[in-house]
């Protein structure tokens, strides 16, 4: 049996799994304050329209997006077999590319900014 | 003697067999709570291009009860990918120092204290508080 | 200590007679210190001869009685009858084929532990004359917990993905591989690798953790495949961004 490859769709899994372990719940109640009326200064245009502005955030943007994408498609992936779903290449496409749309899309947005 | 060996299927029934299993599909769950607030946010990041004015149409869209409801059951399961990937930390990055390995608590305990200083100082920069 | 009448619901499959499996009731009177190991012996010997199941130590260092007990993977001799209320199911070790009865059909898992070379692959050929391979407390220490599986595979019934995918090579077979891989003594992991860091090696994990849970010897095998995951990623980054670099 040979080695697989799959390390290249699971190290941006572990990756992704542990960056949204650390930051997404606060960045999500962040924009929950903001969803109830109290939004937070930096999510002012003008700030936030500033510090997404930096190449710096933008690179930090993308990457987030990127590996919060794959973490998600990657579990959904493996949710979907665990369900009973046997077309697994099948699902696997659609998800991973779905995460780079979205990644991609984040970045065409980021470049207008 | 003959041997007729049965095959017993499996069915996706075994999600609920046991608490284990239910919390395992929880976790999992999550992923469509992550994955889709950032999606979320990826239209906010159009937005935010957009101008100011689609930026505060993006705020208000997000000041509706769907989507406070969606916020509300974000945060608890990312809060619960959270909790349960630091508490699964150790088992996969164990610690030998000499003869002994570092507790479990206490790799755990690292990652959940880093946590909460990052989400602190996240809220503090953000003018949360 | 006295007596308790306790009802146990067994699976039964007879393949000559039988075309699918059905329960049968028993109501035997036990000690109450008795394990379920001892209420099939007493049913065995008193009731129903015909009753087939793997036993041997009864003291849980075998692994022989393996089975289902209302749901869970135990032992049979570890499964204490105080500790259970009412019917007492008792059923062969999910995600095994049923030979007959409580006995399942382990040539698959027989088959997995042989593939991973379960014995030390010295780094070089060292001859008697040079002496022994000597080793500290630490270092065993680096591998002992993975060395302690009874073979009982009450991971392979707890995993869920060894029942959605037959061809997973499973949580003791990787967690014996992982434990000559951690030995000092040992060099063979790049060959182990061709198994255990395949698709249906590690790869099939999806880290449930049920099989650390139900391991009765706390191998925590779990954990073993997670790092076999880590280290087989860390190893092909390194192989295909800078495979100028030697191992």
């Amino acid at each position: 049996m040979a080695i697989s490859n799959k390390p290249i769709v699971w190290g941006p899994f572990a990756a992704g799994g542990t960056l949204t372990a650390f930051i997404t719940p606060v960045l999500i109640l962040l924009t929950l304050l903001a969803a109830l009326g109290h939004a937070p200064d930096l999510l002012a245009y003008e700030r936030l329209h500033a510090l997404a502005g930096h190449w710096l955030a933008k690179l930090a943007v993308a990457g987030v997006v990127f590996l919060s994408l794959w973490s998600a498609a990657h579990r959904l992936r493996i949710t979907c077999y665990d369900l009973g779903i046997r077309a697994d290449t099948v699902v696997a496409t659609i998800l991973y590319a779905g995460a780079l749309a979205g990644t991609g899309a984040s970045v065409l947005y980021l470049a207008r900014i | 003697m003959s041997r007729k060996p049965y095959v017993r299927a499996m069915t996706w029934r075994w999600i609920v067999r046991h608490p284990r299993y239910v919390r395992y599909m929880v976790r999992e769950f999550s992923c469509l709570f992550i994955g889709g607030w950032t999606l979320l946010m990826v239209w906010g990041l159009q937005q935010l291009a957009e101008g100011p004015a689609a930026w505060a149409a993006f705020l208000e869209c997000l000041e509706s009860p769907a989507s406070i409801v969606f916020h509300v059951l974000a945060l608890g399961f990312a809060a619960y990918h959270s909790i349960t990937w630091f508490n699964l930390t150790p088992k996969a990055l164990p610690l030998q120092i000499g003869e002994r390995f570092v507790p479990d608590a206490a790799i755990a305990g690292v990652h959940f204290v880093a946590w909460a200083a990052l989400s602190l100082a996240v809220l503090y920069l953000a003018g949360a508080f | 200590m006295g007596e308790r009448l306790v009802e146990l619901e067994v699976l039964r499959y007879h393949p000559e007679k039988d075309t699918e499996p059905r329960f049968q009731r028993y109501s035997a009177t036990c000690r109450e210190e008795w394990v379920v190991l001892d209420a099939l012996n007493h049913i065995k010997e008193a009731i129903d001869p015909t009753l087939s199941y793997r036993w041997s130590c009864h003291m849980a260092v075998c692994g022989s009685c393996g089975m289902m007990i209302n749901g869970e993977p135990k032992l049979a001799c570890k499964a204490f009858l105080r500790d259970y209320r009412g019917v007492i199911r008792v059923e062969p070790l999910a995600h095994f084929p049923i030979e007959r009865d409580l006995i399942t059909v382990i040539d698959d898992f027989m088959a997995k532990l042989a593939r991973v070379r379960p014995y030390l692959i010295p780094k070089e050929a060292k001859p008697l004359s040079e002496g022994e391979y000597r080793q500290t407390p630490a270092e065993l220490n680096h591998f002992k917990q993975y060395s302690m599986c009874i073979n009982c595979m009450l991971c392979y019934a707890a995993c869920p993905e060894y029942g959605l995918i037959p061809k997973y090579i499973g949580p003791a077979a990787i967690a014996l591989a992982h434990r000559y891989n951690q030995d000092s003594r040992d060099g063979g992991r790049d060959q182990r690798q061709q198994e255990i860091a395949a698709t249906e090696g590690a790869w099939e994990c999806s880290f449930v953790g049920a099989c650390s849970e139900v391991c009765p010897e706390h191998v925590d095998p779990a954990g073993a495949i997670q790092q076999v995951k880590i280290k087989s990623t860390v190893d092909w980054y390194a192989q295909h961004l800078m495979p100028w670099l030697k191992k």
